[in-house]
């Protein structure tokens, strides 16, 4: 094989961000295999291995584009970098010389890289700075705060040497962590058990001893039912929950209704099941890993859905130990120096945020706010007017409830941009669309990962762009140049090159670029450290079964349970996930994931189906408000809930500008009529499972 | 047969389809076209409990291998050292008798090239001391290829 100089870098299909190998042939991208040196050794999903059909596919944004129809008419003029990047620059400045510097608001979609991000955003002087989490995580991460009193990533999964792991509301082999996956099979090869409660039989479920397909919106009461066995039982780790556990009496107290027999009505799962898990689950403690959830803007109570399952570990003991949930190492924690963080270019903004987080909620993270309550303050200009946004890597209209909502919310802005490597219909939708270089084209900034075994990790780049585009950092140093004249201290952010970015990074780490070029990675700790656990910074010390921060909130965290809406006649709770060839919206029109799955389809219970007329292939319409909102196949199965109506998350697009995914299946958020306004108060995550469908043969 | 054996491993398989997107990426295999097929389906309930197949295949690099016999101009060959089957695509003039020939149709025909593709268990690779890119890179390692 004649190839040149193999590059290790990062991959960039999905959230994960796994490490990878790419090779290349004649100075471009010929094939990308998992970092052998990594937990990956060699390994990467379908996603991942169709990045080069993404690096050459020129149905993506070729050239920065600036609007001259109406925002979504797709009228477009192609402007060079120097005018585009000047026209935004010029924009902003209008904008926060009229409205003030915290008009301008950002979102992205998270992740290690993000440091560039808030950076950029300091510099401009706003606070508000967001990322896609309402619609993914938060509920998850406010329920670590409220029972762990930190955030969900400072627990890792020490799948390896569990002896029983639960999935609930995470779907670990088909919303694919290459990492993660190969983690849990080794482990069920060892004989560990799998446990899978869902609306549906995903992939995970095929690989489970024990399968719970739950009523749609009863997660919440299985866990209660769950806990009310442990503790009635005293099925839990006794001598733990003595030293780490705090809240137990008001738990106990609170449990007492909530058996098996009353959940077995609401869940439709055999009490006897239930009995029989709880035992399973204590004969394996501490070894349990009870998963707390990924993508858990679902229902209304996702957020206690969460916090019982982060309960549960606590009462089995495995919070903190090998095995089960051990707490992850910082650089400092290992006695390392971290990286020199971007954002220390500039002072934090004093402003508070439009989102309102951190003062009307006082309860919530700061960090990522709530994107969609800031798209209010665009709106009404309450608590003042947001006027520019800036979209990074993040599509909006179809990651979030109800696009047409969103589009009227919009309206007020002066400039909204998308800094993209696809087309999406938010960059469809914006003023300004700079196209991003591909993973492959790019290179990041340096990255930490923490973890037992924390970590720098650097993607290079492997290839140059094939079409007119430029990497993160050229387009947010190439604006914070020119707005260094309006805004005192950009001028700091303006770096020439990312060496510079990356010798600024490492000043405190003693370490230098080479170190990076044995595996594309450097460990800051040879073997994994299992920090003894003395106490959580929870405002007790302890694990919080009820959680004094929030209820200083005035949010009771000890929430009674309420049963779900059963669909109307005729109608089902409309459902999403994943599936492991596609990753939300940005695969559907890469050729090769495009060729594996060129469309989603309705699964419906085949009782259901009887009912209605439809047969399994069959043409159905969906129905949104009485309104017909698309048409898909049917796929009619025993392995979903009779209440649910399920379909992969990311189809539907409309984009005459993508020629694969146009008109293939249905997008589900256009089924969420209203849906911005339907979000769990305890832990802020929209709650895009409480909507109804209707079906029809079509 | 061929000296290797490669082998798909049901339990640890999680139905990802990198296989197939690795193989196509590594041998720049036109849309439509596969050298190598995972055989998947949505779940059913068995016993009531879900229930997933799993299968991969390629070429069985035959010992004796029909297609090699049949090709006019014998660009479809047998390597004696290891019995890997392969086409030089340089000689193949696309008249698909291979296809015909092979029991199981396995060779396919590339119409931007009007030449013949078939597994070669990335051969290139295997020669570099590697192993095919399907294997390699399988997400979860399920897939294994072996010298019997």
């Amino acid at each position: 094989m004649a190839t040149d100089k193999s590059v290790y870098s990062v991959c960039g299909m999905c959230s994960v961000r796994c490490p990878i190998l790419v090779e290349k042939r004649d100075g471009e991208a010929a094939w990308i295999q998992g970092n052998p040196h990594s937990a990956l050794k060699g390994g990467l999903c379908a996603r991942g291995a169709a990045g080069i059909a993404l690096e050459k596919d020129p149905e993506r944004p070729a050239t920065p584009l600036i609007r001259v129809g109406a925002r979504g008419e797709g009228k477009w003029r192609e402007a060079s970098w120097d005018e585009a990047l000047d026209y935004v620059a010029d924009k902003l400045k209008a904008i926060t010389a009229e409205h003030g510097n915290r008009s301008v608001l950002w979102s992205d979609r998270g992740g290690p890289f993000v440091d560039l991000h808030q950076a950029f955003m300091r510099g401009i002087g706003s606070p508000n700075y967001c990322n896609h989490d309402a619609s993914c995580a938060r509920n998850v991460q406010h329920a670590a705060q409220s029972v762990l009193g930190m955030g969900r990533k400072m627990v890792s999964y020490d799948f390896r040497n569990a002896k029983h792991i639960i999935l609930q509301t995470r779907n670990i082999l088909e919303a694919i962590n290459v990492a993660e996956c190969n983690a849990v099979m080794d482990a069920l090869g060892k004989g560990c058990k799998l446990s899978v409660i869902d609306i549906r039989a995903n992939v995970s479920a095929s690989k489970a001893d024990n399968f719970f397909m739950v009523r749609p919106g009863t997660d919440y009461a299985f866990n209660l039912a769950v806990i009310n066995e442990l503790v009635t039982k005293k099925l839990y780790q006794a001598a733990y929950v003595e030293k780490y556990v705090g809240g137990m009496e008001e738990l106990t107290a609170f449990i007492a209704p909530y058996t098996a027999a009353w959940a077995a009505e609401e869940t439709g799962i055999p009490a006897e099941r239930i009995v029989a898990f709880a035992q399973e689950l204590a004969e394996a403690a501490p070894n349990v890993i009870w998963h707390p959830g990924w993508m858990v803007a679902r229902y209304n109570d996702s957020f206690n859905v969460c916090r019982t399952a982060y309960i549960i570990n606590a009462l089995l003991g495995s919070v903190g130990v090998k095995g089960g949930l051990p707490l992850v190492n910082t650089p400092k924690d290992v006695g390392k120096k971290g990286l020199t963080k971007l954002v220390d270019l500039f002072p934090k903004p004093e402003e508070k945020r439009a989102d309102g987080v951190g003062w009307k909620h006082p309860q919530f993270d700061g960090g990522p706010g709530l994107v969609n309550l800031a798209y209010d303050a665009i709106a009404t200009g309450d608590p003042y007017p947001i006027k520019a946004y800036l979209c990074f890597r993040h599509d909006p209209l179809m990651a979030m409830p109800d696009p047409e909502a969103q589009k009227k919310k919009w309206e007020n802005l002066d400039l909204l941009v998308s800094i993209t490597f696809s087309w999406s219909d938010t960059a469809w939708h914006s003023d300004v669309v700079l196209p991003m270089s591909t993973y492959l084209s790019r290179e990041s900034i340096l990255a930490s990962k923490s973890g037992p075994k924390p970590q720098f990790f650097v993607r290079h780049r492997a290839m140059q762009p094939t079409l007119n585009t430029k990497a993160d950092w050229e387009i947010l140093c190439g604006l914070a140049a020119r707005l260094a004249g309006s805004h005192p201290g950009m001028e700091r952010l303006a770096f020439k090159s990312i060496e510079e970015i990356w010798d600024y990074q490492l000043q405190n780490t003693g370490l230098t670029m080479q170190d990076f070029a044995a595996k594309g990675f450097v460990e800051l700790v040879e073997a994994p450290v299992v920090r003894e656990v003395e106490s959580f910074p929870t405002p007790s010390g302890k694990l919080e079964m009820d959680s004094g921060k929030w209820g200083k909130a005035g949010i009771d965290t000890l929430k009674p349970y309420v049963s779900p809406a059963k669909p109307q006649q005729g109608m089902f709770r409309i459902a999403f996930g994943r599936v492991g060839v596609h990753t939300q919206g940005h695969t559907v029109n890469n050729p090769l994931l495009h060729e594996q799955m060129p469309e989603n389809v309705a699964w419906i219970n085949t009782s259901r189906a009887e009912e209605l007329g439809i047969a399994d292939g069959d043409l159905v319409e969906v129905l949104s408000g009485g309104k017909p909102a698309g048409t898909m196949r049917a796929f009619v199965t025993e392995c979903i809930h009779p209440e649910a109506l399920f379909m992969v998350h990311g189809f539907g697009h409309k984009l005459p500008v993508e020629s694969r995914a146009i008109g293939k299946g249905v997008a589900d958020q256009e089924l969420m009529a209203g849906g911005l306004e339907v979000w769990d108060r305890s832990g802020g995550g929209l709650s895009l499972q409480e909507h109804f469908v209707a079906i029809r043969k079509a | 047969m061929s000296n290797y054996r490669l082998k798909l491993d049901k339990n640890r398989c999680i139905h990802c389809k990198a296989c197939e997107v690795h193989c196509k990426s590594k041998n720049n295999t036109p849309i439509g076209i596969k050298l190598g097929v995972h055989t998947s389906s949505l779940p059913v309930m068995k016993d009531g409990k879900p229930f997933m197949k799993a299968s991969y295949q390629c070429c069985y690099h035959c010992e004796d291998p029909a297609c090699v016999d049949v090709c006019p101009t014998e660009a479809m060959k047998r390597r004696e050292s290891d019995g890997i089957v392969y086409v030089i695509q340089d000689e193949c003039i696309g008249c698909e008798a291979c296809i015909e020939a092979c029991p199981w149709h396995i060779p396919t025909f590339n119409k931007e090239t009007n030449t013949v593709l078939k597994c070669d268990f990335c051969m290139d690779r295997v020669d570099a001391g590697l192993k095919p890119a399907c294997v390699t890179a399988c997400t979860t390692h399920a897939l294994s290829f072996t010298e019997k």
